[in-house]
């Protein structure tokens, strides 16, 4: 869906991306990861060409971007930034509004699709859509920019560090949410973070980034079973090392199905780090797992987890 | 809210106060006679204060338009990127024509142009530029950087963003330029009737020149009230134009500039 080859870009004879290659599947989700002055900003930005490259092609849904004038393709894109960058003049149903009004939707349809994106972000249509955007917190207010991203149903969502800003606890709420839009949307996302554990939660794939190079790519299981450098080594942070790796996989993937075991039943979905927290706090070796209808499917025990 | 109201109470007022003053000043006879004894007549009598009002009106309200539209125009193309290097040359020139005395550019614009309105409705164009330039850039450079990125990303076009996004948020400010320049006018343009222009400036020359203090204290007052007056009416077209939540965002937004 979105294929970078051997893109570069110059700034004053310094190379701030240096011969990037990278493909990102339709419907999944890949994480740009890396220091500031990585070039991973530079690097999603070419995407949507508000930087433009110096060599090197790319082409999103399998069109080369240069063959079409910038602004239509920004409009096939949804871009959402850090910094949110919500219109404070217009109300949230305004700013949502944005691309289906740029693309001249008939009007119905725009209010129709603002109360359908504000239901999708949890936020209630009655009370929110006539807010200005100074009237909300910082998780409302990146709320409604993801939205007005996703107005227009782009295929592809690009987000620039989209939950830097936001505090702890915040910060995790839009992590389920951003979950939660991915899996009801099945949007192809790239994403540019400088935390590793927030890429590991939230991609499919990473691309580390170092010195405008990806010096790796992979699955989180992957980076962190076989982090390719050292500076991937220093990203991960070996602290803690082994709960990374817990919580990057399944409890479904380790699981014994039939046995039977006592107790209340965590979800196949939980991560194995879920299921050593469940244990240490029932003072247990085992736990009965459920499936996704609910019925107790089999156990889990300690020593799984360190197979 | 408070501040609102008061606003608009002042505006009616003040209205109310100079359209009495314009019209009844000849009904002011028996007061300036008993304060300025021996002048005759002694209320100024050459045109009516209504014609010297809508001629000094008129040529405030012409020289103002036209440096609001070059200020306005120089202001965009000097914050666009094909613009940005005539920035400092554009803030020189602006200078240059604010420090120049009024009188000055008369003195110049006479020979060159002749007598009349003509050679003061220069004046008060260059004088007007420097103020609106200024809030202009500062309004256009308020907006913050990350509306514009999103804006841009978004899909609009540099013209979508500069209408659609920048000047909307920076209008407030803009308009508090051609505000300062517009009243800086009102006073400058009295100066106008020494070289052949119909202003309020008229009774204030002829009773310096023929020894009429009266003549004098009537001109000011009539320029005095029309240059409040018209402050309130373009403060309170200010926040008309200025949504609250705009202000408060922008102000949000410049304290952290994340």
């Amino acid at each position: 869906m979105i294929e970078l080859s051997n893109v570069v870009k110059t700034y004053a004879g310094r190379r701030i991306v240096d011969g990037v290659s990278l493909t990102v599947k339709r419907g999944e989700v890949c994480a740009l990861i890396g220091s500031s002055g990585s070039g991973k900003s530079t690097t999603l930005k070419m995407i949507n060409r508000l930087v433009e490259m110096t060599s090197g092609t790319i082409r999103v849904g399998g069109e080369d971007i240069e063959r079409l004038p910038p602004e239509m393709l920004r409009r096939r894109i949804g871009y959402v930034i850090q910094s949110v960058g919500l219109f404070p003049h217009w109300t949230v149903e305004e700013n949502i509004a944005t691309v289906p009004r740029l693309l001249n939707w008939p009007q119905p349809r725009i209010a129709e699709r603002v109360r359908e994106l504000l239901g999708l972000l949890r936020l209630d249509a009655r009370e929110y859509a006539g807010k200005y955007p100074h009237q909300l917190s910082g998780g409302q207010q990146q709320r409604v920019g993801v939205a007005r991203a996703l107005a227009a149903d782009p295929d592809i969502l690009l987000m620039d560090e989209p939950f830097g800003a936001l505090d702890p606890i915040t910060r995790g709420e839009m992590h389920a949410e951003f979950a939660h839009i991915h899996e009801t949307t099945k949007k192809t996302i790239l994403f540019v973070t400088h935390d590793m554990d927030e890429a590991l939660e939230l991609a499919d794939e990473l691309a580390v980034m170092e010195h405008g190079r990806i010096v790796q790519f992979g699955s989180p299981r992957q980076i962190l079973d076989r982090p390719a450098t050292e500076f991937v080594h220093d990203l991960i942070g070996m602290s803690q090392i082994g709960l990374k790796r817990l919580a990057v996989q399944r409890v479904a993937e380790r699981m014994r199905p039939g046995e039977p075991a006592p107790g209340d039943a965590i979800d196949a979905s939980a991560t194995l780090k879920d299921a050593l927290s469940r244990m240490i706090e029932r003072h247990t070796d085992r736990l009965a797992v459920r499936d996704e209808a609910g019925r107790v499917a089999g156990a889990i025990r300690l020593a799984d987890l360190v197979a | 809210m408070t501040k609102r109201r008061t606003g608009w109470t002042a505006v009616v007022l003040a209205g109310l106060l100079f359209a009495a003053v314009l019209a009844f000043m000849p009904a002011l006879a028996p007061v300036f006679a008993w304060a300025f004894p021996g002048i005759e007549p002694p209320v100024y009598d050459g045109e009516t204060f209504v014609t010297l009002w809508l001629s000094h009106a008129g040529l405030v309200a012409t020289a103002s338009l036209v440096s609001a539209v070059l200020a306005v125009g120089l202001g965009i193309f000097v914050t666009r990127p094909a613009g940005r290097d005539f920035r400092v040359l554009a803030d020189a020139l602006a200078t240059i024509g604010q420090s120049c005395p009024p009188v000055a550019v008369l003195a110049v614009a006479v020979p060159a142009v002749g007598y009349g309105p003509l050679p003061t409705f220069i004046a008060l164009a260059i004088y007007g530029l420097l103020p609106i330039l200024e809030n202009t850039i500062a309004g256009l450079e308020s907006v913050p950087a990350a509306v514009r990125e999103a804006a841009t990303g978004m899909g609009l076009s540099p013209l979508q963003v500069l209408r659609q996004v920048e000047l909307p948020l920076a209008g407030a400010t803009i308009l508090a330029g051609i505000r300062t320049a517009v009243v800086i006018n009102i006073g400058t343009a009295t100066i106008g009737s020494t070289v052949g222009a119909v202003t309020l400036g008229t009774p204030i020359i002829d009773g310096l020149v023929g020894d009429k203090l009266p003549y004098v204290v009537q001109g000011a007052v009539v320029v005095g009230l029309f240059a409040v007056f018209t402050d309130l009416v373009l403060e309170a077209w200010g926040r008309l134009v200025s949504p609250p939540a705009a202000k408060s965002a922008l102000g949000k937004a410049k304290a952290n500039p994340a």
